[in-house]
């Protein structure tokens, strides 16, 4: 049985399973070197010790109470999650309207326009970080909520303008059309005809602008501080120092959190707008 | 209404439509065209506050800014080339998988990308140290006695950074080659192709848009990295990203941490320029989710 399966063939090409058996034992170890490295951080961070240890010699929660009973992670946790939710709110309502207007105008220097948009995921992350430090320090918004909500925005509304772009490109205009022709002014036909078609590209660019802020380092040790110190930037500082296992259960918090909120994403993005 | 009232109409409607995307278009300008505009101006300040080309000059004459570079280009290119190595191969297996099983299979892929960066940095952290998980199982396995240092210096930088960056490759790279038909493969076969002359022949340029598209974002990526040579690399492996913030947070130098990002906005946008002559954009932007 076996060994009829490895020599059927296996392509187009007839070549067989046997030949192909290397390939198939590299692909799952590069599958294990993808996986197994970003989740042995969950059973450490129930370790007892002070040391991390795989696997754990006595399993506790220990670092998981730290973390909670802490004052200083506490506030860094705050100021992430109120830092994504915001970006979320004004990432997605300004990315949509300029992907949807970029779409509609159609004026020859829209294309211009949209590479100007996305620019922040081409330019280097520590650029933006020095060049808003710079301007939070005339502005006197560094390390407010504002400032770090702003930056976050500039990063998160290329992905929501290339996420509703892409679905207003397969989005048939002409509903709209029709809708304006039977006497509906233009923001009542796109948000009624075709605000509900893109609403799972929508969505999707929400909880991916969420994420966006919420795992940003680089610009948030620049713009981040004082009062409104974030997460990412307060573990990274921890890692320069020591490894504490404290961040081992934070990770593992931020693993739970981020499979949650792509699981979402992709239970509404796999539906095809439209459907 | 004549003609050209229409005409009118239309073109202040447009402009109207395009008004739409002024308030990103704003935050743009406010954080990134008018400060990385400024920084650029920073850069050709000298110290005595006149103009001066001495931030690119002390780039030139110091040994220690070659270095920088060279480390940041031998970095990008050793994780670009090791991540194709391996993402190719793979990409290829889940290709040729039933839809449904490939689809299962790509968890392992996404599962990774969408973890924070500063998570995975972490972990490699743990898993590398003297005396983390993979010493002792290289240890027990009798494949080296004494504990290695793997992490802090260039090798573990590396192993972080192909990690983070794989999926960047694989996703592009998966694409393209479902997207090839396979009914190619069996006329070259019918045509008397071997195997192997099928695949160079015929796969594997079909393939080439997506791997050049995958390639470029990693190589890109990698050339402004920060977080994982800062922490890896343990003050041994210095690219330019982390010269420009200890010029900021230890010398308080702008001058020198200007004319170094403008250099790394340069290099990177001569790449992205001289790539567009290969790739269609579209590719690039579209293979990102």
């Amino acid at each position: 049985m076996m060994l009829r399966w490895l020599q059927s063939p296996a392509s187009e090409t007839q070549v067989t399973h046997a030949q192909r058996l290397w390939l198939y034992g590299f692909s799952a170890l590069a599958m294990l070197l993808l996986v197994v490295p970003t989740l042995i951080v969950v059973p450490m961070s129930f370790v007892d010790s002070q040391y991390l240890e795989f696997p754990p010699e006595r399993w506790s929660t220990r670092w998981y109470k730290h973390y909670f009973g802490s004052g200083e992670w506490m506030l860094a946790t705050r100021t992430s999650f109120m830092a994504a939710f915001l970006t979320m709110l004004l990432a997605t309502p300004i990315g949509v309207l300029a992907a949807y207007g970029l779409h509609a105008s159609g004026l020859p220097f829209m294309r211009l326009a949209f590479v100007l948009l996305i620019t922040p995921m081409m330019v280097p992350v520590v650029l933006v970080a020095i060049g808003a430090f710079y301007v939070y320090v005339k502005l006197q918004i560094l390390y407010t909520m504002t400032g770090l909500v702003l930056a976050h925005t500039l990063l998160a509304v290329p992905l929501v303008v290339i996420i509703t772009g892409a679905a207003l490109k397969i989005h048939d205009m002409n509903q709209e059309d029709a809708a304006r022709s039977l006497g509906a002014p233009r923001w009542k036909a796109f948000l009624t005809v075709t605000l509900p078609q893109i609403r799972f590209a929508v969505i999707t660019s929400a909880l991916l602008s969420f994420l966006t802020s919420f795992d940003e380092v680089v610009v948030a040790m620049f713009v981040s501080g004082g009062d409104n110190p974030t997460l990412t930037r307060n573990m990274f500082n921890a890692l320069r120092d020591q490894i504490d296992p404290t961040i081992a259960s934070i990770s593992t918090l931020m693993i739970v959190m981020t499979t949650l909120i792509m699981a979402l994403a992709q239970i509404f993005g796999s539906r095809k707008s439209g459907e | 209404m004549n003609a050209a009232g229409l005409r009118r109409d239309e073109l202040l409607e447009r402009w109207r439509l395009f008004g739409l995307a002024s308030p990103a278009l704003l935050i743009v300008l406010v954080i990134l065209v008018i400060p990385v505009g400024w920084l650029f101006y920073v850069s050709f300040i000298g110290a005595d506050g006149g103009f001066s080309l001495e931030n690119y000059e002390r780039m030139v004459a110091r040994k220690s800014y070659g270095r920088i570079f060279y480390t940041t280009f031998q970095v990008s290119l050793l994780t670009t080339l090791l991540c194709i190595l391996i993402s190719y191969p793979l990409a290829y297996f889940l290709s040729q998988l039933p839809t449904r099983i490939a689809n299962l299979c790509l968890i392992t892929v996404l599962l990774p990308f969408w973890t924070s960066l500063l998570v995975r940095t972490y972990a490699w952290l743990v898993l590398l140290q003297k005396r983390g998980l993979v010493n002792e199982w290289a240890i027990s396995l009798g494949i080296w006695e004494e504990p290695v240092k793997i992490v802090h210096n260039l090798n573990g930088t590396l192993v972080g950074m192909v990690h983070i960056m794989l999926p960047f490759l694989i996703l592009p790279v998966y694409g393209a080659m479902k997207a090839i038909n396979r009914d190619l493969l069996r006329a070259a076969a019918n045509l008397g192709a071997s195997p192997t002359r099928a695949f160079w022949g015929v796969f594997f340029p079909l393939s080439t848009p997506g791997l050049f598209a995958g390639s470029l974002m990693v190589f890109i990526l990698c050339l402004g990295f920060f977080v994982t040579p800062a922490v890896l690399g343990g003050g041994k492996v210095i690219m330019v990203s982390m010269k420009i913030v200890s010029n900021i947070e230890l010398f308080v130098n702008w001058g020198a941490a200007s004319a170094l990002g403008v250099v790394l906005l340069v290099l990177t946008m001569a790449v992205l320029w001289f790539a567009a002559r290969f790739v269609d954009f579209q590719t690039i932007t579209g293979g990102r989710q």
